[in-house]
Parts: structure tokens; C-alpha cells; sequence
């Protein structure tokens, strides 16, 4: 029975995996379809991707789907009981101040936060792995990105990602066959791509795990699973069930012919079909158990559903709970052996947490007025992107800060909603009555905005620790959250503001507001990027890092963290490709291990 | 309420609730246990009134409405606003039990009690009550919150948020979605982007596309 409780699981796993979203969907996958038996263990609730509420329209929502407190993102948004703040389960920062805030985003349902993100997949580059090497600050990575590639290539080819290869410097090529097609540039792209691409900036296809056409299901399988007839099978059945996108709705609320990576769609049906996987939810785990021989024998969790505490048994853990919450397990698990928290015999549990750095600027482009009628959903936005390209200039130093950030950009005449034809009167000088319905259609469609996603050092004052008073509606202790930005990300922030500023002016337009100039006014709150990594950071030396360059625990053996908490660096490009291209190769490496009856 | 209680309480929502955003908006307060919970139905469909009691009185309502189909007018492309639903969407919007609302709500129910005490002051009635051409009156003072006179900056700013709030519930319904031409939302076998005859009237000629 694929789905159990605590009364109906099997006395003992091969594996245990503790979260079920980019990590623990992809550890499932690999570990599963190579025979291993496996419980999942998920916080939040059951979710099947059929929930997605595609084509509904914001008249049939309360509040017109606008953003609350209970919904952050929007009614429809596919995010179960979570967002910035979890009922019942706290967490304290160390300061509500803008500079020194941290925001941790959460979700307590099967296929974490997959479900709702923004699939932006791409691979980080070769000094992305090594930056110490380069520029002398932060961490350098025990891997470089030769050992990754090879997971990134199955990771695209398994999930389904667009874009194309333009050989740009530390922004990989995929071999051929790992990527699909780019959708087609609406009026805005090509408008921003001639524009920015005047001014030097490289405009390109952007990378998202959206299908753009059918999965080869004839060749990937094969490519994936050599040898391995039975895992061809499920796959190639599994990759011919999902459909290609339909150019409409929004990827946020979730995608019910699955036409988009999250866990729930891509990773989890094909391991439940192998048979070797298990899920419980409602499984809110707190702790790694130690035996006698100092190896992890199981995790204990509170059963959501009756509030007990139980336990479940395997001869190894992997912790893929979201890299904060990973950490909190962590130290939440002490014992004579670790009166720190388990594998914390460097204190480096919790520390290093990484955000991305976030700047924004919005502005109105009277080219793109008054265009005819267009349906310019697409796949739900991201043509194109801008990857860093300033990399010579800043190793000479010329930028002052230190790391690079790429651009995401957005446009068109996207479905009306709660906000359209508000704060106009920058525009229209206040206008209303007829005049104001025709000014509305003149500008529907004109608006266009920049995010930019840039690197942050990890740095001393930017880490969790368990609050020594603040526990959840379980009784576990929950974090307390410290954030500092350093010059490297404000200046980064300032650089963002006034490249946009100079794109949208090159665009014929003007920003909504003026830019800042100020980075610390300019970035957003530490975790509101919700990319947070690190926390449990991969080294070389077991006495500055908590994992290997396997993910596994230097103290721990059979314990191993396959989520963001190992990144020893938060480079620009959005962590989750990563994420599961290591949860891959790690999840590859227990295998072996387990084979060897080493684990 | 006085018109001096009144200004005072715009004022000091004005400073923190901008505008109404969309869907970059992030709300940072914590979820409360009065409004519909982290976990609703999304598949069912939701009408004002039905998750939190709508709290404008009738008279509210009636000048709810004269204002909203004064910044919506019913033209030759799509009816006014409140033929549109948009006193229901306000009504739910201002009575709606989470915090951010709730300041919308002292903006909405104050700025309407200084519209009726100043067309009361200026003209000898309601607002509701006026001539159209005395409603312009009143309104073209307080349209542009830039241009405003010091001593009616605070009305401007009611004003501006009733007008996105009209225009939010206009637009975000099947008719505000014909009115602007929106032809999305729509499953589609491929997806062809712009025709080529309009990116090379734009002087966009697809070079170079993937």
C-alpha cells in the first residue's frame, strides 16, 4: 500500500527520506526505481496535482484571489497550509528590522513547495562551484561542476526543461537531447531583448521546467536507466501520461496534466509505481535516533493526526525537509554522542544560511500601448532571461561587489485581475469616468518588470540556532533566525536597480517609481527570495562543514542531506535544478553503498 | 464622524497601504482564525457575503455605487461598474477579517462619510443625491492625488484607492475581461506567439529567435 501510518508502516526501510519536495521527490525517484525501499515521511498533507484549481477565473474567489495572510500568494496559489507564517509552528528572528529581518517560507503538503514554484531550472557554472578559488571569498565546493553535470543532464531529461545553449561564459550548454524548445517571445520580449541587447546585455531563451512538447518517451528512459528494463518501463508509461503544456494558467496553482515539474507530478508517480515506495503524511518529523553503534536507526515524528509521537526505522536517513527545517532536525537530534545536535561536531549546523538577493523595478512601455488583441499567456511568462554578464568587469574589480546576478523579466497581456487599472495616476494624472476605461485598455498589456536574482556570500551573522524558550504546537523547539547582508549584496542590489532603470529607459519607457540608489532600500528581506540554502554546508574538512561531497553527514554515516542545506555557495541561478541534481547523484551513491552492504 | 476624525484616519492608513498591488504583493502579517484558513476549497465558487458578513449599510451601498459608476461609466464597449458586481466585490473587500483589508475599510467608510459632508457643505446634499455635474465637481478636486490641494490630500488619497478598488473589481470579472480584449485563459494545441506583421510594424522583426 503505497500510502501508510504510523500503524500500517513496515518495521524497517531501506531508506527514510524526510520531506517529498525537490530532494526527497527526487532521492524517491532514483532510490525507488533502483529497487530500494523507501518511506517518505511529509509534515503537511496529502496533494495530488489534480487539486490544481487550472481556469479558474478571480470572480469565482473570495476576495477576487488577491493575496492574504492565509494565502500569500493568492487564493489559487498551490501552496497548502503554509506561507510566511505557519499556524502553530512558529519561528523568532533575531530582529524585525528591514536590514536584519529573515522570512521563511513554508508548506505543509505532499510535494513541498514544487507544487507552486516558479520552475526556473538552471544549472550553475563551473566557477559557481569554486568560488573561493576565485575571487577568495566564501567556500569553495568538495565538487566542481564536472561532477554535476552528468545529473544535471538526467535531471532535465527526467523533468522536462526549455532553453537552448548559447556558450556563454560560466552558463552551461546541456548536451544535445537534455533540453526542450523555447516558447515563442511575445511583443515585450522581443522588444526587451532589442532593446537590453543594444546596451550589451545578453537576452536568451530562459530555462524552465515547463514541456514546451512531449518527453521523448522512447529515448530518455533508455538514457536514464541503463539496464534497467522495469524503470524504462515505468518511466516511458510515465513520461507518456504527462502532456505537453496548454499554453494556459498560470504554472502557480499547479499543474493537473502535469505539463510542469513539481514533486507531486514528475517524481512521485513513478516511484510509487515501482512498488518500493511508501509515503506517510501528516508526519511531522523532529528528531534523528541514534543506536547503539552511533548510526541513525530512524526518525521520530509527531503523527499530525493524533499528535503522538512515533518512530520509523531504517538503515539509512536522508533529511530533505527543506534546508532550514533540515537544520532544525539536526539540532533538535542531541544525544550523550552529540549534545550539540547530530553531525554538529563542527557547529556549523545552521550556519551559512544563504538567501538570494532580490531587487525589483516596474515600468510602462507606450510602444507596447494599445496593441491588438493577443493571447500572450504562453508558458505562463519567462521567454527570456538575462544570465550575468559583467563577469570580466568584476574580477577586475570595476563593479564593487563581488558576485553577479541574472535578470528574470515579465510582460504582456496577462489575465486581468484584482490589480489591473490600479495606481494609474502616474499615467493618467487622476483621470475616471470614460476617459478612464479607454485609458486602462491603452495600457493593459504596456507594463513590464525586472527581478533581479543575485548571489549572496555566506557570512557569520546569517544562520539559525534552536530558540532556548519558543517551541510549535508539537512541543519541539523551533529556530531563531539571524540575517546580515554584506556591501557585496547591497552594492549588487544598487547595480540591479539602476540596469533596469537603464533597460526600460533603452525601452522607450519609464520606471513606475524612481530607481534606488541605495542598496540597502533596494533589497528584499533576507528568505523572501524563498531560495534559502546552506545550513548544513558540504566541505572538504570535516572541521568547517557538516556534509561530504556526497551529501552524507561527516559524522553520521547513514545520514545524509539531500536538500538546499548543502550548498556551500548560493550562486545566482535558482537552487532547485541543483538541488535535485546532487539529491540524484547522492541518492546514486547510497545505492552503491547499499549494494556494498556498506549502509 | 467629523470631517477633521475623518481626514485624520485616511491620513494615517494612507502612510501604510500604498496601492493595490498585484500579484507581487507579499503579505508578511500571520494568518488569522476569521478568515477562510491555509487550506480552503479552491474548487467551489465563492460569492461576497457567503465566508464574512458584508458590513456597508444601504445608504453606503447607494453611494457606493454612484461612485463607482462615475469612475466606470457604462460605454459603448462594456456596462458601468456596479452592473459589474463591483459594490458586492468592495462591500466583501472592506469587511474582509484580515488586517490590510480592515485599513482599506477606514479609507473607504471615511472617505465616504467626507464625500457626503462635503457635498452636503458645498451643495446642500448627499452625494448620491447630486447632480452629475456637481459630482464632477467634487471629484475633480480629488482625482489626482499629485495635483490635490494640501488641504484635500487626504481625501485624493480615498479617492485614488476607491478608483483602483472599482477597477479591480471591474476588471477582474468575465466583463472587465472582454472589455480589455483578454482572448487567454484558454487551452491551446501550440502556442504561434505574435503575428510576424505586427512585431515587424513595431520594428521587431524576429532576428535571431530561438
Amino acid at each position: 500500500m503505497p500510502f501508510v501510518t504510523a500503524d500500517t508502516q513496515k518495521r524497517r526501510y531501506d531508506v527514510i527520506i524526510v520531506g517529498s519536495g525537490a530532494g526527497g521527490g527526487q532521492s524517491a525517484y532514483t532510490l525507488c526505481m533502483e529497487g530500494a525501499k523507501v518511506l517518505m515521511l511529509e509534515a503537511g498533507r496529502r496533494y495530488s496535482v489534480t487539486e490544481a484549481p487550472m481556469f479558474r477565473t478571480p470572480e469565482l474567489a473570495p476576495l477576487r484571489g488577491a493575496a492574504t495572510p492565509d494565502k500569500p500568494f493568492g487564493f489559487y496559489d498551490a501552496t497548502v497550509d503554509g506561507g510566511w507564517s505557519v499556524p502553530g509552528e512558529p519561528y523568532v528572528r533575531d530582529s524585525e528590522e528591514d536590514a536584519g529581518r529573515f522570512e521563511w517560507w513554508r508548506a505543509r503538503m505532499l510535494g513541498g513547495r514544487t507544487n507552486h514554484w516558479g520552475r526556473i531550472s538552471l544549472r550553475n557554472g563551473p566557477y559557481d562551484f569554486k568560488p573561493y578559488t576565485r575571487d577568495g571569498l566564501g567556500f569553495d565546493w568538495p565538487i566542481g561542476y564536472e561532477d554535476v553535470a552528468p545529473y544535471y543532464d538526467k535531471v532535465e531529461m527526467l523533468v522536462g526543461v526549455y532553453g537552448s545553449n548559447e556558450g556563454l561564459e560560466n552558463t552551461p550548454d546541456s548536451p544535445p537531447g537534455c533540453l526542450l524548445p523555447p516558447p515563442k517571445r511575445l511583443v515585450n520580449d522581443h522588444l526587451m531583448a532589442q532593446r537590453a541587447g543594444r546596451l550589451g546585455l545578453p537576452v536568451i531563451p530562459a530555462h524552465r521546467a515547463v514541456l514546451t512538447q512531449a518527453l521523448d518517451h522512447r529515448r530518455i528512459p533508455a538514457q536514464l536507466h541503463p539496464g534497467n528494463l522495469r524503470a524504462q518501463k515505468i518511466l516511458a508509461e510515465d513520461m507518456r501520461a504527462r502532456a505537453p503544456c496548454l499554453w494556459a494558467t498560470p504554472c502557480g496553482l499547479g499543474c493537473a496534466v502535469r505539463a510542469n515539474y513539481q514533486s507531486t507530478a514528475v517524481h512521485l508517480p513513478p516511484a510509487l509505481k515501482t512498488g518500493n515506495l511508501e509515503i506517510m503524511t501528516d508526519a511531522m518529523v523532529h528528531e534523528v535516533t541514534l543506536g547503539r553503534d552511533g548510526r541513525a536507526n530512524g526518525v521520530h515524528f509527531i503523527d499530525r493526526t493524533t499528535g503522538k509521537q512515533e518512530h520509523a526505522a531504517a538503515r539509512v536517513v536522508i533529511l530533505a525537509a527543506s534546508a532550514c527545517e533540515s537544520a532544525r532536525i539536526l539540532l533538535n537530534s542531541k544525544s550523550a554522542r552529540f549534545p550539540d545536535g547530530l553531525a554538529n561536531s563542527s557547529g556549523k549546523v545552521g550556519r551559512y544560511i544563504m538567501d538570494t538577493v532580490g531587487s525589483s523595478v516596474s515600468g510602462q512601455i507606450p510602444l507596447l500601448e494599445s496593441l491588438p488583441p493577443l493571447n500572450e499567456d504562453g508558458a505562463d511568462g519567462h521567454a527570456v532571461y538575462v544570465p550575468w554578464w559583467l563577469y570580466r568587469e568584476q574580477i577586475a574589480g570595476k563593479l564593487g561587489f563581488a558576485r553577479g546576478y541574472h535578470i528574470e523579466y515579465g510582460g504582456g497581456k496577462r489575465m486581468p485581475d484584482h490589480g489591473t487599472g490600479a495606481g494609474l495616476e502616474w499615467l493618467t494624472g487622476g483621470s475616471y469616468g470614460k476617459k478612464f476605461k479607454e485609458d486602462v485598455r491603452r495600457y493593459y498589456g504596456s507594463f513590464v518588470g525586472f527581478d533581479g536574482r543575485g548571489e549572496m556570500i555566506p557570512n557569520d551573522q546569517s544562520f539559525c540556532e534552536i530558540d532556548s524558550t519558543v517551541k510549535d504546537k508539537f512541543g519541539i523547539p523551533v529556530l531563531r533566525f539571524h540575517w546580515q547582508w554584506s556591501d557585496h549584496e547591497l552594492r549588487q542590489a544598487a547595480h540591479m536597480q539602476a540596469t533596469f532603470g537603464a533597460i526600460i529607459e533603452a525601452m522607450g519607457g519609464k520606471t513606475r517609481e524612481p530607481v534606488k540608489t541605495d542598496g540597502a532600500l533596494a533589497i528584499a528581506p533576507g528568505g523572501s527570495i524563498i531560495h534559502e540554502v546552506g545550513g548544513a554546508i558540504m566541505g572538504a574538512d570535516p572541521a568547517t562543514s557538516v556534509t561530504n561531497r556526497w551529501n552524507q553527514t561527516w559524522d553520521v554515516d547513514n545520514v545524509f542531506i539531500n536538500d538546499g542545506a548543502v550548498f556551500a555557495s548560493n550562486a545566482d541561478k535558482n537552487p532547485t535544478l541543483t538541488i535535485m541534481a546532487l539529491a540524484w547523484r547522492a541518492s546514486d551513491h547510497i545505492l552503491e553503498r547499499l549494494r556494498r552492504k556498506e549502509l | 464622524m467629523d470631517r477633521r476624525t475623518t481626514l485624520k484616519w485616511v491620513l494615517a492608513a494612507s502612510a501604510s497601504w500604498p496601492l493595490l498591488g498585484g500579484s507581487r504583493v507579499r503579505a508578511y502579517s500571520t494568518p488569522t482564525q476569521l478568515g477562510y484558513g491555509t487550506d480552503p476549497d479552491l474548487a467551489i465558487n465563492y460569492h461576497p457575503g457567503e465566508l464574512w458578513p458584508l458590513t456597508l449599510t444601504a445608504d453606503e451601498r447607494r453611494l457606493a455605487a454612484s461612485l463607482s459608476d462615475l469612475i466606470i461609466p457604462a460605454d459603448d464597449r462594456s456596462p458601468s461598474a456596479s452592473a459589474a458586481g463591483v459594490v458586492d466585490f468592495i462591500d466583501e473587500w472592506i469587511s474582509a477579517p484580515y488586517p490590510k483589508f480592515q485599513i482599506d475599510r477606514d479609507i473607504v467608510k471615511n472617505g465616504f462619510g467626507w464625500l457626503d459632508a462635503e457635498a452636503q457643505r458645498r451643495f446642500g446634499r448627499k452625494f448620491c443625491d447630486l447632480e452629475p455635474a456637481a459630482q464632477i465637481t467634487l471629484c475633480d478636486d480629488i482625482c489626482d492625488e499629485a495635483r490635490a490641494p494640501a488641504g484635500l490630500k487626504e481625501a485624493a488619497h480615498f479617492f485614488a484607492r476607491y478608483r483602483d478598488l472599482t477597477a479591480g473589481g471591474f476588471y477582474s470579472t468575465p466583463i472587465g475581461r472582454a472589455d480589455l480584449s483578454y482572448i487567454g485563459n484558454t487551452p491551446l494545441a501550440k502556442f504561434e506567439g505574435p503575428p510576424p506583421a505586427l512585431l515587424a510594424s513595431l520594428g521587431l522583426l524576429p532576428v535571431g529567435l530561438k
